[in-house]
């Protein structure tokens, strides 16, 4: 088909939602006194943005595929925390040694079941309490804030109401020193883990048979089943995924806060709401810049003007609201 | 000529409003079988109850000697019937490749076919590598036709592939259905257009407020103007 090619030009993807990133960075640089402080400053806002999406990636394609806006997200963040908690803890000996391998033969197992046990109850969660109100907004609702409210008393019964100190792999404490410039090891750590989940997702949405009907289901899930394909059964997949994700998302968040508590979740689901508006609903790239720039502007304003931190991220989305009503990369919708 | 789709009584509610109220109909096997009506008379609806997007609350749907009535939409696709929406229901982030990929279910696609549907869909050739959004109404109906019939189906449902196009464009689509109905694959025509209509219908079923008011062939129809104005009228003149 190579020769069809020639024909015209395919206009490449919209690059002016990317150039934000070094833009708020750029007009920060003459706001923050030192050099230093706004590479680490930066390199903060990119990992926690890096981390958001992870947590917020999920929900994105949830409403994009099925309309449904699961406010019980938000659980499986604080579950995937606990659950790596209830298997970090009692190895400690080898996450607190200083051999990377020892430290990472603790966290690989604490990942992998804090996203099987999240992956898991995401898809009961979707069977027992989603199935049920499929096009019904109003009970979609009330349902998933119900399922939050159940969730987070019983972990309540399992993990008990207090905080749980959590500290992070010896390895990963203490900062990469350039000069005068010190980056924390565990924000690199971060963003490396949200460019290898931002780079799988774009592969599994641009290059796979099922990631095709995910975009495509996104825009008119109608259209997909007329065209013979069970929306629904790749909505189960994602859903579980989104989850699984969700708990990976609750782990590094405790490890970066060495902390875990039972509304650990519902806090960062504000910042997450944030960043699927921004990015557009149902749209993963939309996701990815939101988050980073919500990480950004967090940093940036938590630094220069602490008490209007959460505030200036409201601001963020309606002044990106008021430019693009449907965010950053809208999605054409039937 | 046996039929490949018959209605019979097919009655669907849409909320609390009855829109199809006994509709009966049958589309022969290998013809063009038009769906003629005014605007507000539940063909739309009759093609979206056939694919189970609406469930059809009485009534029996056969195709091809089994009741599809309440069966699932993948599952009514999945039989051989391809449909195109009055909305075209492109995917307008989705190229054109990516358009007609996703409609190949059984694999890749055909490039055999692909050259022939080339030969009367050329828009799509030129065009391979863009954002369906990117094209013109006359380009997206042109790819909304070619994704329901990149494979081989029995059954074409097509709602109203002339609304919003241009003269010269339904001339190019009046070819293109000539080229299609030298295959044998039967379609199910809906339009408000009567050339159109008239250009290509072999039977033709006339709705009206969720009834089936006339059907017969073509040709009568097209021959008697004072059962053309009494059957068509208001819809008649909204294409002059
Ligand atoms: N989603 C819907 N909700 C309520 N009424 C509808 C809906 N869709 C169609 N109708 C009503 O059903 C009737 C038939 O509509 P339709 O099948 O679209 O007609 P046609 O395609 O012949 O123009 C109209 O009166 C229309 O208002
Ligand atoms: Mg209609």
């Amino acid at each position: 088909m190579s020769q069809t090619k020639d024909a015209l030009r395919v206009p490449g993807p919209d690059k002016i939602p990317l150039a934000l990133i070094p833009v708020i960075a750029l007009a920060a640089l003459p706001l923050i006194p030192s050099l230093p402080t706004w590479v680490t400053l930066t390199v903060a806002g990119l990992a926690m943005g890096m981390m958001i999406f992870i947590m917020a990636s999920g929900l994105t394609l949830v409403f994009g595929l099925m309309d449904v806006m699961n406010f019980a997200h938000g659980a499986f963040i604080t579950i995937g925390a606990f659950v790596a908690t209830s298997v970090l803890l009692p190895l400690a000996g080898w996450t607190q040694t200083d051999s990377l391998w020892m430290n990472l033969a603790a966290l690989l197992p604490a990942i992998l079941a804090a996203m099987a046990v999240t992956g898991a109850l995401g898809l009961a969660f979707e069977r027992v309490i989603i199935k049920p109100v499929y096009g019904q907004h109003l009970k979609q609702i009330l349902i998933t804030m119900g399922g939050l409210i159940v969730a987070e008393q019983s972990i309540h019964v399992i993990w008990g109401p207090d905080i749980i100190a959590l500290s992070k792999p010896a390895t990963l404490r203490g900062s990469f020193i350039f000069g005068d410039i010190a980056i924390e090891k565990y924000r690199v750590l971060a963003v490396i883990v949200g460019l290898a989940v931002f780079a799988a997702m774009f592969l599994v949405l641009n290059r796979t048979r099922v990631g095709l009907l995910i975009r495509a289901g996104v825009e008119d899930s109608e259209m997909v089943e007329s065209l013979g394909y069970r929306i629904r059964r790749v909505f189960i997949g994602v859903f579980t995924a989104g989850s699984a994700l969700a708990g990976l998302g609750g782990v590094m968040w405790a490890l970066y806060q060495e902390t875990v508590n039972s509304a650990m979740g519902m806090q960062v689901m504000i910042l997450i709401f944030i960043v699927i508006i921004i990015g557009g609903l149902g749209s993963v790239g939309g996701c990815f810049i939101g988050a980073l720039l919500v990480g950004l502007v967090a940093n940036y304003v938590g630094f220069l003007a602490p008490k209007i931190a959460l505030g200036s991220n409201i601001l963020l989305m309606v002044l990106i609201l008021l430019w693009r009503p449907q965010g950053l990369y809208p999605v054409a919708k039937r | 000529m046996s039929n490949l789709l018959a209605l019979a009584g097919v009655n669907t509610h849409i909320g609390h409003y009855h829109i199809l109220q006994g509709v009966d109909f049958v589309v022969p096997h290998g013809g063009l079988t038009v769906l003629l009506g005014r605007n507000g008379a539940g063909k739309t609806t009759c093609l979206r109850t056939i694919m189970g997007l609406w469930k059809a609350s009485a009534g029996r749907i056969d195709f091809d000697g089994a009741d599809i009535s309440s069966r699932s939409t993948p599952a009514v696709a999945q039989l051989g019937i391809g449909y195109v929406p009055e909305s075209m229901g492109i995917f307008a982030g989705l190229t054109v490749r990516e358009n007609l990929t996703l409609a190949a279910r059984e694999g890749p696609i055909d490039t055999r076919r692909l050259d022939w549907m080339f030969g009367f869909l050329p828009a799509l050739k030129k065009f391979w590598h863009l954002p369906a959004g990117h094209l013109s109404g006359g380009q997206k109906q042109m790819l909304a036709i070619a994704r329901a019939i990149i494979e081989p189906r029995k059954l074409l449902l097509v709602d109203e592939p002339t609304k919003g196009l241009a003269p010269s464009i339904i001339a190019h689509m009046v070819e293109a259905f000539r080229e299609l109905k030298r295959t044998d694959t039967t379609i199910l025509l809906v339009e408000q257009n009567f050339d159109f209509a008239r250009a290509l219908g072999d039977t033709v079923a006339v709705m009206d407020s969720g009834r089936i008011v006339h059907s017969g062939s073509m040709r009568e129809l097209a021959d008697d103007e004072a059962q053309q104005q009494k059957l068509l009228g208001l819809s008649l003149d909204a294409h002059q």
